[in-house]
């Protein structure tokens, strides 16, 4: 070891001593430039997300000057827009839920079935055909299943083949659900497979060579050692449904409506933030500020979500080095 | 976007300047012919006839890129208010002008004529499947629309029809379409019930209605006309018996109350400036393309030719 630490007999030199052996040989510009520019790449995020807090600040207050916060929070009634004006979110609020519901209905168990899948069951030749397919469907424009929920799914499935009772409108949630659902479930799949594919080989070894099956080991040892991620990955879809607009505006109409129904129409908070913006509020109304008030809501809910998911992942984690 | 969709500009547009060149060749001598017109026109008011006068202002720049015309829509009240101040040059209106509104004008000095530019006319549509209804009255219409309704059924409408629910799509808040079905259906601008599907999209209107077996929308009447083979318009009891929507109606005035009369009111004062005389002339010659591009029922040529002469008239008055 001390040989290796030996000066070579350059930096004896004594012309260039001190220079070559303690600092750089240059100053290295191109080096400092590249780690400014990532720190500006990391930064960026960040910055809008600050961006965005601040140009919803400002409205939402004047919002909360001319509404009260309770009257918004409570209320039953929306119409924010009309001559006689109205501001309790919660019918949006509750189509945002049941949306966001029944998506999750469907992404949740197909997206961690498909996930434990191609992780634990399938070849290696497969999943190499599959994994891609499925994560086409991630890549389609949300816009097109708005439409694909409105003008096939309702008409040609829901309305076609219901079982009973009253079947659901043209505009309605349930289809927006489905939909979103399906367009959520690679995300959830793709995570959650990745987060199985770091469980340790071991973990897997240990448990088959106790006798466990497959599906003893799959439940009862890589599900647990991969919640964490298993759990981010759901948060992560419900963070996408209750912020997707185009799929519930195209295919969930944009009728107020407090009903926990899914076979009704009902505006959700995204799709009022949409149509509103479409139409020609003036700065600084009521009517414009409440575009401003509803997605600060939205922000805070999501907000709040992430929040408690990250404690809830670090309760679960598990570390194996 | 209801009703000032430009998807129809282009092929008006290639029409309007053909038509433009085909006539400037024979009164190169009276017009303005050669020298460059410039200048800016004001023109503000209702937001139903904004559509018109935007198309009318893009058609005629096109001939006249000097000119800048701005297009307001305070209302048609807000509109005059602005008028008789002396602050716009034209000033659009879906009714005609008050008594009061006069005599703001006339203690400014300010002379002016009314000048039909196109019809309005709302259609009342529901599904194709509808076999109860073929006629309804304001009054029907007023129980469903108004203000705090609770109507959810049919037969809460009029005990003739059947149980079956009742599903409204209708225009959103923004929209000229909106204020005139509510002015004329619940009495005032504005007053409506608000638990409907409202958007400013025509087209969801149509898909919730075909779609729907008890539905029931409104919107113009042209956009009815491209739609005729998804949808079942309703006749209209305005209280002299039921009358079917269509052009003609709308144009001789029986549609009532859901068809009327849009105009421009230019100042004499404007129409000395060479500027606005050329856009009003052009307003007018060209009404019907600029009214189907704008999605509205043209004039016919009676009222056209009425347009056209008090437009000459207020011109003499105001002397050159």
């Amino acid at each position: 070891m001390t040989r290796a630490l030996r000066p070579s007999p350059a930096v004896l030199d004594p012309t260039t001593a001190g220079t070559r052996s303690l600092r750089r040989s240059s100053p290295r510009y191109g080096e400092k430039l590249i780690q400014g520019l990532l720190a500006l790449a990391a930064l960026v995020s960040v910055a809008t997300t600050l961006g965005i807090l601040a140009s919803l600040v400002i409205p939402t207050v004047g919002f909360f000057q001319d509404v009260s916060i309770v009257s918004f929070l409570t209320g039953t009634e929306w119409s924010p827009l009309f001559a006689r004006a109205r501001f309790g979110v919660l019918p949006l609020v509750t189509a945002t839920f049941v949306v966001t519901t029944v998506a999750m209905l469907i992404a949740i168990p197909f997206g961690l079935g498909g996930a434990v899948f191609l992780s634990e069951y399938s070849s290696r030749r497969f999943r190499k055909v599959f994994q891609p397919v499925l994560e086409v469907l991630a890549g389609i424009p949300t816009v097109v299943y708005g439409f694909f929920a409105l003008t096939f799914v309702t008409p040609n499935i829901l309305q076609k083949f219901w079982p009973g009772g009253e079947p659901p409108d043209v505009y309605n949630m349930l289809a927006a659900g489905l939909v979103m659902g399906v367009m959520i479930l690679p995300t959830v799949a793709s995570l959650s497979r990745d987060a199985m594919g770091a469980v340790p080989q071991a973990l897997r070894a240990g448990a088959l060579a106790l006798g466990s099956t497959r599906r003893q080991t799959t439940i009862k040892v890589v599900v647990p050692a991969a919640l964490s991620g298993i759990v981010s990955a759901f948060v992560l879809g419900i963070s996408r449904a209750v912020g997707e607009t185009m799929i519930v505006l195209i295919a969930a109409g944009g009728t107020p409506n407090l009903t926990l129904d899914p076979r009704e129409g009902a505006q959700a908070m995204t799709s009022f933030i949409a149509s509103a913006g479409f139409g020609d509020q003036q700065t600084g109304t009521t009517g414009y500020n409440t575009i401003f008030a509803v997605g600060a809501l939205l922000f805070v809910i999501t907000f709040v979500m992430n929040f408690f998911s990250i404690r809830l992942v670090r309760r679960f984690r598990e570390v194996y080095e | 976007m209801s009703r000032n969709s430009r998807r129809y500009l282009l092929p008006v547009a290639l029409a309007a300047v053909l038509g433009m060149s085909a006539c400037g060749g024979e009164d190169a001598g009276t017009d303005s012919g050669g020298t460059k017109l410039s200048g800016t026109i004001k023109v503000d008011g209702s937001s139903t006839v904004a559509p018109l006068s935007e198309a009318a202002a893009e058609l005629f720049r096109e001939e006249n890129s000097g000119v800048q015309v701005t297009v307001g829509t305070s209302g048609t009240g807000g509109g005059f208010e602005k008028f008789c101040a002396g602050e716009t040059d034209i000033s659009d209106a879906s009714r005609p002008i008050k008594d009061k509104e006069k005599a703001a004008c006339e203690a400014k000095g300010i002379k002016f004529t009314e000048v039909q530019v196109a019809n309005d006319a709302l259609t009342v549509v529901v599904n194709k499947d509808n076999n109860w209804v073929d006629c309804l009255t304001v009054d029907h219409l007023k129980k469903m629309w108004d203000q705090g309704s609770t109507v959810k059924t049919w037969n809460q409408v009029d005990p003739k029809f059947p149980n079956e629910p009742l599903k409204l799509f209708g225009a959103g808040t923004d929209s000229g379409t909106f204020d005139y079905f509510t002015a004329e259906i619940n009495g005032e601008e504005g007053r409506s019930r608000t638990d409907y599907n409202a958007t400013e999209d025509d087209n969801v209107t149509v898909t919730g209605v075909s779609g729907t077996k008890g539905g029931l929308g409104y919107f113009g009447l042209s956009y009815f006309e491209s739609n005729k083979s998804k949808l079942k318009a309703v006749k209209i009891d305005g209280g002299d018996g039921c009358v079917e929507a269509s052009t003609k109606t709308a144009q001789d005035g029986t549609y009532t109350p859901l068809s009327r009369p849009l105009f421009v009111y230019p100042s004499a004062a404007a129409l000395k400036r060479p500027e606005v005389e050329a856009y009003l002339k052009f307003y007018v010659d060209n009404a019907s393309d600029i009214a189907t591009q704008a999605q509205f029922v043209p004039m016919t040529d009676e009222q056209k030719t009425k347009s056209a002469s008090l437009v000459d008239d207020l011109k003499k008055q105001a002397g050159s």
